[in-house]
């Protein structure tokens, strides 16, 4: 595209954000607009021959489980333990490398507190007891006759993007900074019917889940939420629950923070009170600046953020590029997400792509003229609710220097004269 | 009708009607029934569930001096002497002050909000590379020990089913429940 067409698509005084219809019309301009790889540049991309040679030999036969091309293996989940083990600690989703609103199973984000434990599916059972008519034990099988439903729903731990914390901001992809959100398509059963089997007291409120890891996960959810849409997930994307995402089930609390959707899911105790077991007192608890302690902060709070450009990648050259990023909210649809390149200074709506989804992400994209010259690039999501994402200074006077959770504040992207992207506060 | 089944029935009015509008049996949530009634054997063993109240405390007791020696044997390894200076989780707070109050580290003694935690938490996890491997009288014993190290029982006292409700953890009062009405 000429400099003077693409001139002719900005919005005015946005520092080069275009026109939605550049999207939403499905116009000239989106084909020419160029997607932006880290590290890729068009020198690196020799070229290829005029009749490359695998148009001129058979291909490789057919595989019984597919695998990605091996050009792609650097496309990694980011992992970090606790010293001294393996298996507590977390693996971030690299959302800078991925398109569309689905993660990948092999890149779904994993947080353990004791590994991922090797369940025989035969002899794996879930037992619901306690307060109930009836305690009632499931297996795999007949689990597999119940009436299911599939949802497209994120997950997030409550601790993503706390390194946004810091004093001083961190240079990490995005992936490393925001990664412990992801999204899938969870197939399973509703909770409520096999509660229904087993018959509940009207005087229980609360209802303790515990998973079969070598941790005993666990964590009380108020029944309400298993009554109204707790699912025991048995697929993901289609396929079963990956081991480390609590093969052969887990629970599955849309919205909510994803601590509490316990993976390897083996027991659900109906009771009156909750456990306050250690993960939802020591841990998972948010500190307010008065100094007192909230307890069972659940939903998750409307968020976005970009993935290209985000820190880590260049931008070659002054021109035309393409502003995309997720949004999700715990208690919604995204209504709307918000794109600045000048810090916030001014706002203009993004293009969704569809569907757009409850409790699901949501990917946005903006067309964007970067003159070269000094930028700042912001996402703001609204969800149905009405909730808008808030600066981090907001956040940070609203929720004060003690709390490590529920971080959902806007994320700033600094581009460099010479088109590096740095994480900035702004 | 309880409030559950009233919720059911609303859910059940709602997905059929749904499936209607999309020209498919009205079937949906009708349930196989195939779940089995759980033996009581199954239900002891897998039941570890702890309350505040002390409900689920199992018999038996120990001492802060039993838990000394057994701290130096099962968890010094990754805490550190004393529950400090380790390479995993800090365990013993500077000063029994509550955090609300003083800030500083977060851990057992100035955060925590119950004791029977405590237990609930070394029972089912601890230590970390042989979980449930010790008996309940040794877990009460290291829950005593780390309580009176981090100052909140003196320094003969003994974990049981009774003593363990009736600590009041320092920073207990500094809780609040967020639930319903906290929103993001
Ligand atoms: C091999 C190392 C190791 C040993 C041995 C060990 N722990 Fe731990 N401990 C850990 C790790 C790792 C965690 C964090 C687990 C997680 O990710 O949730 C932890 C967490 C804890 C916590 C929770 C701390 C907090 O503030 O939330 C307590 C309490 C604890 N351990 C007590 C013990 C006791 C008591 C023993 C001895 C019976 C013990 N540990 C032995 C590694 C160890």
């Amino acid at each position: 595209m000429r400099d003077n067409e693409a001139k002719a698509l900005e919005l005015p005084n946005t520092n080069g954000l275009l026109h939605r219809r550049v999207f939403l019309k499905g116009g000239a301009a989106i084909a020419s607009i160029p997607f932006l790889a880290a590290g890729v540049s068009a020198e690196d991309r020799s070229a290829p021959d005029l009749v490359p040679e695998w148009t001129r030999e058979p291909g490789a036969g057919m595989s019984p489980y597919g695998d990605r091309s091996h050009h792609e293996a650097d496309v990694q989940r980011n992992v970090v333990s606790q010293p001294g083990t393996v298996g507590s600690g977390a693996s971030r989703t690299p959302l800078q490398s991925l398109e569309g609103m689905i993660t990948p199973n092999s890149l779904h984000f994993e947080r353990h507190h004791n590994g991922v434990p090797e369940i025989d599916p035969k002899r794996h059972q879930l037992l619901i007891h306690g307060m109930v008519k009836r305690p009632l034990t499931f297996d795999l099988d007949n689990l597999g006759r119940y009436p299911m439903v599939s949802k497209m729903l994120f997950i997030e731990c409550s601790g993503n993007s706390a390194a946004l914390l810091a004093e001083n901001p961190v240079q990490a992809s995005v992936g490393e900074l925001h990664g412990l959100v992801s999204c899938a398509n969870w197939a399973g059963i509703p909770l409520s019917s096999l509660f229904e089997e087993a018959g509940v007291d009207p005087a229980a409120h609360w209802v303790i889940a515990e998973g079969a890891d070598a941790a005993l996960m666990s964590r009380s959810i108020p029944l309400e939420k298993i009554m109204d849409d707790g699912l025991l997930a048995l697929y993901q994307n289609g396929e079963r629950l990956r081991p480390e995402n609590g093969y052969p089930m887990r629970l599955l609390l849309p919205g909510w923070e994803g601590n509490m959707s316990v993976k390897w899911l083996r027991r659900l105790k109906v009771v009156s009170e909750p456990a306050m077991t250690k993960d939802e007192t020591s841990k998972y608890s948010d500190v307010r600046p008065d100094g007192k302690s909230l307890l069972f902060t659940f939903p998750m709070g409307v968020k976005s953020v970009i993935t290209s450009p985000s820190a880590g990648m260049a931008l070659r050259d002054k021109g035309i590029y393409q502003i995309t990023g997720l949004a999700w909210s715990g208690s919604g649809r995204i209504q709307r997400v918000e794109v600045s390149a000048d810090g916030g200074a001014t706002w203009s709506e993004a293009a969704l792509d569809s569907p757009v989804l409850p409790k699901a992400m949501t990917r946005f994209r903006m067309g964007w003229n970067w003159s070269g010259g000094p930028a700042v690039l912001q996402s703001r999501a609204i969800d149905e609710t009405g909730a808008v994402q808030p600066s981090r200074e907001a956040w940070l006077a609203e929720r004060g220097r003690n709390a490590v959770y529920h971080y959902n504040a806007i994320q700033s992207w600094q581009i460099l004269q010479n088109g590096d992207v740095r994480n900035v506060y702004v | 009708m309880s409030r559950f089944a009233l919720r059911l029935s609303m859910v059940l009015m709602l997905s059929a009607s749904a499936a209607h509008a999309q020209n498919l049996s009205p079937a949906a949530p009708l349930s196989p029934q195939l779940g089995k009634v759980a033996s009581g054997e199954l239900v002891a063993a897998w039941d570890m569930t702890i309350l505040p109240s002390g409900d689920g405390l199992p018999q038996g007791s120990g001492t802060t001096e039993t838990g000394a020696r057994l701290y130096l044997e099962h968890c010094v390894a990754c805490h550190g002497e004393g529950g400090v200076g380790g390479l995993n989780n800090v365990l013993v707070s500077d000063e029994p002050r509550p955090f609300g109050e003083t800030g500083g580290k977060r851990t057992v003694g100035n955060y925590w909000p119950y004791a029977t935690t405590l237990f609930d938490y070394i029972r089912r996890a601890m230590p970390y590379s042989h979980p449930q491997s010790l008996d309940d009288n040794e877990v009460y014993a290291l829950t005593a020990y780390l309580l009176y190290r981090n100052g909140v029982v003196p320094a003969h006292f003994e974990a049981n089913a009774s003593a363990l409700p009736k600590v009041v953890m320092p920073n207990q009062e500094y809780f609040i429940r967020a639930y319903p009405d906290w929103n993001p």
